[in-house]
This record gives C-alpha cells, structure tokens and sequence, in this order.
C-alpha cells in the first residue's frame, strides 16, 4: 500500500508518492499528479494508455513517466486514476487508465505544464520505503 | 532577502559582487521594501545564473523577481557565443513566449458598461479557455511547418486579423531562425488542436480601461487616452512550447557534463550557443515563440469577433505584442564597443528605448511599449521603454506583479464563488470554467503591482505612461 500528497512550492505545486517499491511509489506520485487537476475519485479508468520511458536513472525515469503523463493528458485531454508500473532494468512500462476531461464533472483547477527537475528525487528511507517527488509547473 | 548582504548602488539598485564560482556580480533592481519580501531563493539563483560560461556584465533581477526554475522568474542575463557563451533552457522557462498583447478600442469604459454581462459571456463563449479546451483550428503537419515558420505572418494569412497588426508585432510578428525540424513529435501533438486557446493559471484575456493618464506626451502616440478601453492578452506557446521546454531541459541535464559544465541546480541546464544542442534549442525556442505570436494573433481575431457581436464596429488594433519568457539575439553597446548577444529575459520584458530601430516607426520617439501584466481585479500598466535602460539591464523591465502566496495558500484563504461575488460587486466580471482556479488565482495572492512599476520606474528601466483597470476577465 501507499500514499501519496501534495506539499507547496511558491507559485507551484510538489507531489510526492510513496509506497513499498519504486513502481508503487511511481503509481503514487501519478495519482497526485491528477490531484492537481481534479479529484482522481471523479476519473472513471475506461480508456487506457501504454506508456514506455527509458532512463538512466530513478530520477530521470520519473521525470519522464510525468512528462509521459502530462503529454497524454494534453494531446488526448485525458485524466488518469488508475496506473501500473513495473520498472526493471532502468525501463519503466506502465498502463494509465482514465477517461477524456468532462469539464461539468471533473472541474479541472489547472493545466499542467510539465514535470520538472525541482526537487526531483526517488529516495528510499531508512525503513525501506520508496519515495518518489518533484515540482510541476503550473 | 537579507538586505545586509548585499551593497547598495543607487536609490533602486543593490549589487553583489561576484564570489565562488560567480563570474559576474548579481544586481537586484528593488527599493528596500520589495527587497524586504523577495525570496531569499532569488539571491542564490542570480548568483547561480552569475557563474554560467560566457555572461556578460551581470546577472540581473526586475523588481518583481521570485523564484523561478533555475533562474529566478525577472532574471536576465546575456551571454556572447564568442566568449563560450551558453543558452539555456531554463533560462526562457517553460512558457516559451509567454506575453503581453493589448489592443486598442475607440470604446469608452461607458459603451461597455453598458453592455458588460453580455460581453463577458460573448467573450467567455468566443475564447477557449482552461483544461480541455480546444481551438477551431486542426493543423496538418504542413499547416503546423508553415505556423512555426510564420508566426502572426502566418495566422494573417489565414484570415485572422490584418497586415496592419503585424507591424505593431515584436519581429513584425515572425522570428527569424526557427527550425520546425528541432520541434518533437509529442510538442506537434500537443498543439495541433490548441491554437488559438488561452491556457489557464495566470493566464486571461482582459477587457480595461485607461482610469490614468500619467504621460501623456508618451499616451498620446501609444493611442492611449482617459477612459478609453482596451483589451488586453496574456498568454504563451501553449502545449507546443512547455513541451520544447520538457524536451530539452532533460536533453541540457544529461549533456551538460559532455560540455563540461557543473551545474549547481539541474534546473540552469544549458549549452554554449554555438553547440548543435544550442543551435538545435535556438530553432526550437524561436518556432515556439512563432507559435505563440499566432496564438495571440488568432485570439486577437476572435475578440474582435466576440466584440463586434455586441459592439459593432469595434476596431481593436493593436497598441504591441511583447514577449517576457524569451532568449533574443540582439546588439548591444558594451563599454562602447557593439556586441552580438543572447538575451534571456525570464519574466522580464524587453523595453527598447526612445529611437530604437526595432521599435515601430510610430511608437519609436518614445521608446517601446512594455506591457505589465496585473492579476485579476487589480491595474495593468503601459510602460516605455528607456534611453537609460541599455546600460542598466539591456533594456529589460519588469512583467507583472509575481505571486506572492502559493496556490495552496490561495484555495484556503479564498473560495472561487466569493471572489467572483466581490469583484462584480466592484464592476469586474469574471468568466472561468474553473472556481479553484480562480480562487488559485486570488488577486490577493499577488504582490503589490503599483509598488512594482513605481521601482521599475525609479530605477531608470521603463516609465509609466497609463494604468489600466479591469471590466471584464476570461480566465482558464
């Protein structure tokens, strides 16, 4: 299990996943990625997107699943609010699944621009959990 | 900021010489108090952007600097390519062209509040704004190769506005240099249905009028008068440009040692101009910055529409058309001698000075329009550039008022509904799909912009020629 949360950052916003293993706490920090935008409660998983990064590190790698994220919510206006990860070998596949944005429904806050380096880190704590976080701009 | 460390140089004007790897000094242009609330953040990244290969004099902040990724939001710094000089990513931001365009009425403040309701949801109907919203326009790869070389030149010629804005345009309305070639995939994508849209955040389209006149030698060529409306656009490249910015951010992190460069936040990524990665970034920015001149061009187009649908014969030319998140290539006069140099102004605008040839001919006695930005139910200001502003800051000022809560504060001192309710008590109509994001939007959540304009003022790098006040704002 896991958790994710929002934490502020000037004029931006940080979210932050974190759960058990790297790929649950990536599936995490999406679900606060949609957070952003709505209330991932409100996104019914009816379509669904593959989605494949490659990295040569944790860090790039999750800038590349949000930017992943970012880029199919605004070229297909999609929200997400239900993903599986797995990442091996500096390879990351995942499959998002969500719906295209009812604006009635969802009342989407903001448009994401992108993930970005600020305060990027896939870190795990002493007792062995994974947290993976960054800024998106606004 | 601590102001204790650093050492006043002028009414407005406060340096920091350069320490460590710093190459240049960091200068500040703020009055005491403005000092007083800016994020410490902003020192060590001016002193961060004040170590890159190749800056020239100093690295520079605007009155209404905070922080920003990398370089702080009104950071500039100009870099020359013969002395390694480096472009960065980060230093333009990811809202590449994010600017200012406001156009001219022959309305008075009284012919629309006449009819203010319906031309708020005229507007609201006309302009796409927030999440999700779509633009009229599809653009085939063909179309989207001719947009990004042509920019506003482009938009005219498909039927949005005339010849006649172009020369009211930063670049005529088309920068030179883009390579549609340097543009990804995922950027086309995430364009090809957002031309002519707003975007959201702090983003709007903004009917004002003149409520003063404060020079009116300056006014009058601008076209400016007491009580006269004017509509005025802030937004930038749209998808297509946070995209370029997403691209080659990670590109410049992960290439940044093969240019043997250190850098002390990831956010500076850079590399030196005359790089194939530079080049490559240069082409990118620019077709971006086409894509957001037609951006502005088409929404100009359908607020004309939009206006004449309830005022008919409403003109709507336009004032000027200036970015504040771009890296420009420009001469300018150091020490004397004339150099070539790449310009980044991160929320800052450029204000070319009285005479300046880029300046169009109508407007060049006094200097370039410089267009600020106010937030949501406060002022907008019409600046001019200056003849002082070349040795201070090459020619740059401030953009706008800079937040100075974070959205979360915002949604939690503020509820959407209310300030809607209040500003309309107030004669200020606001048109949002989004509540949060007006209440993330709170005018309350922004600094001073009176305060702003009067240090830019002060401090010798624009003066103010009219404050502008809010009727009517389409918000994303």
């Amino acid at each position: 299990m896991g958790d994710w949360q929002h934490f502020a950052h000037g004029a931006d916003i940080g979210v932050r996943g974190c759960a058990d293993t790297p790929s649950a706490a990536f599936e995490q920090v999406a679900r606060a990625l949609t957070a952003v935008v709505t209330d991932p409660a409100r996104v019914r998983p009816v379509e669904s997107v593959r989605i494949r990064c490659r990295g040569p590190d944790l860090d790039l790698l999750l800038y590349d699943w949000l930017n992943s994220l970012v880029f199919h919510m605004a070229a297909r206006r999609l929200l997400f609010s239900d993903f599986q990860v797995r990442i091996a070998g500096g390879e990351l596949e995942a499959e998002a699944r969500g719906e295209p944005v009812d604006v009635a429904r969802h009342a989407p806050a903001v448009e994401v621009k992108g993930a970005t380096f600020t305060e990027l880190s896939v870190r795990q704590d002493a007792a062995g959990r994974w947290c993976a976080q960054c800024i998106l701009d606004v | 900021m601590n102001v204790e460390a650093l050492r006043r140089d002028g009414e407005c004007r406060w340096v920091i010489e350069p320490t460590g790897a710093m190459r240049v000094p960091a200068v500040l242009f703020a009055d005491e108090a403005l000092l007083a609330d800016m994020d410490d953040k902003v020192r060590q990244q001016l002193c961060n952007v004040a170590s890159l290969p190749g800056i020239v004099d100093a690295a520079y902040a605007m009155p209404d600097a905070h922080w920003g990724y990398g370089f702080p939001i009104g950071g500039v710094a100009a870099f020359d390519a013969e002395e390694g000089g480096v472009v960065s990513a980060g230093g333009v931001g990811f809202d590449i062209s994010c600017g200012v365009r406001s156009l001219l009425s022959t309305c008075t403040r009284e012919d629309v509040t006449a009819v203010q309701a319906r031309l708020a949801d005229e507007l609201a109907r006309a302009i796409p704004a927030g999440l999700g919203s779509t633009g009229r326009l599809r653009l085939s790869e063909a179309e989207m190769d001719a947009m990004l070389t042509g920019g506003a030149r482009w938009a005219v010629s498909r039927g949005y506005g005339s010849t006649a804005d172009l020369a009211h345009i930063e670049e005529g309305g088309c920068i030179d240099g883009a390579d549609p070639n340097a543009i990804s995939q995922r950027a086309r994508d995430r364009q090809r249905e957002e031309m002519g849209t707003l975007g959201s955040g702090n983003h709007y389209l903004e009917v004002q009028w003149v409520a003063e006149v404060i020079d009116a030698a300056a006014a009058a060529p601008f076209g400016l008068s007491a009580g006269q409306v004017v509509v005025s656009i802030h937004c930038g490249s749209r998808g297509l440009g946070h995209q370029v910015g997403t691209d080659y951010l990670r590109e410049m992190v992960i290439a940044a040692p093969s240019f043997g460069l250190e850098l002390p936040d990831r956010e500076l990524a850079c590399a030196p101009i005359g790089s194939a990665l530079g080049q490559r970034y240069l082409g990118a920015m620019r077709a971006a910055m086409n894509c957001a001149l037609a951006n502005r061009q088409i929404l100009t187009q359908l607020c004309r529409e939009a206006f004449r649908r309830v005022l008919p014969g409403f003109e709507g030319g336009l004032l000027y058309d200036v970015s504040h998140n771009i890296c420009k290539e420009e001469v300018h006069s150091v020490r004397g001698r004339a150099r070539r140099l790449h310009v980044h102004r991160k929320g800052a605008t450029r204000a070319f000075g009285p005479g300046h040839v880029d300046v169009p001919e109508a407007l060049r006695a006094q200097g370039q329009p410089v267009l600020i930005g106010g937030s949501m139910g406060t002022a907008s200001y019409v600046l001019a550039g200056t003849a002082t502003g070349e040795a201070l800051s090459w020619n740059s000022a401030c953009h706008g008022a800079g937040r100075s809560m974070s959205r979360h504060q915002a949604t939690r001192q503020w509820r959407g509904r209310q300030l809607v309710d209040e500003l309309a008590a107030r004669g200020i109509l606001i048109r949002s799909p989004s509540l949060r994001g007006v209440a993330e939007e709170a005018p309350g959540a922004y600094k001073s912009v009176e305060r702003v304009v009067e240090v830019a003022e002060r401090a010798g790098l624009a003066r103010r020629v009219a404050r502008l006040e809010p009727l009517v704002c389409v918000k994303g």
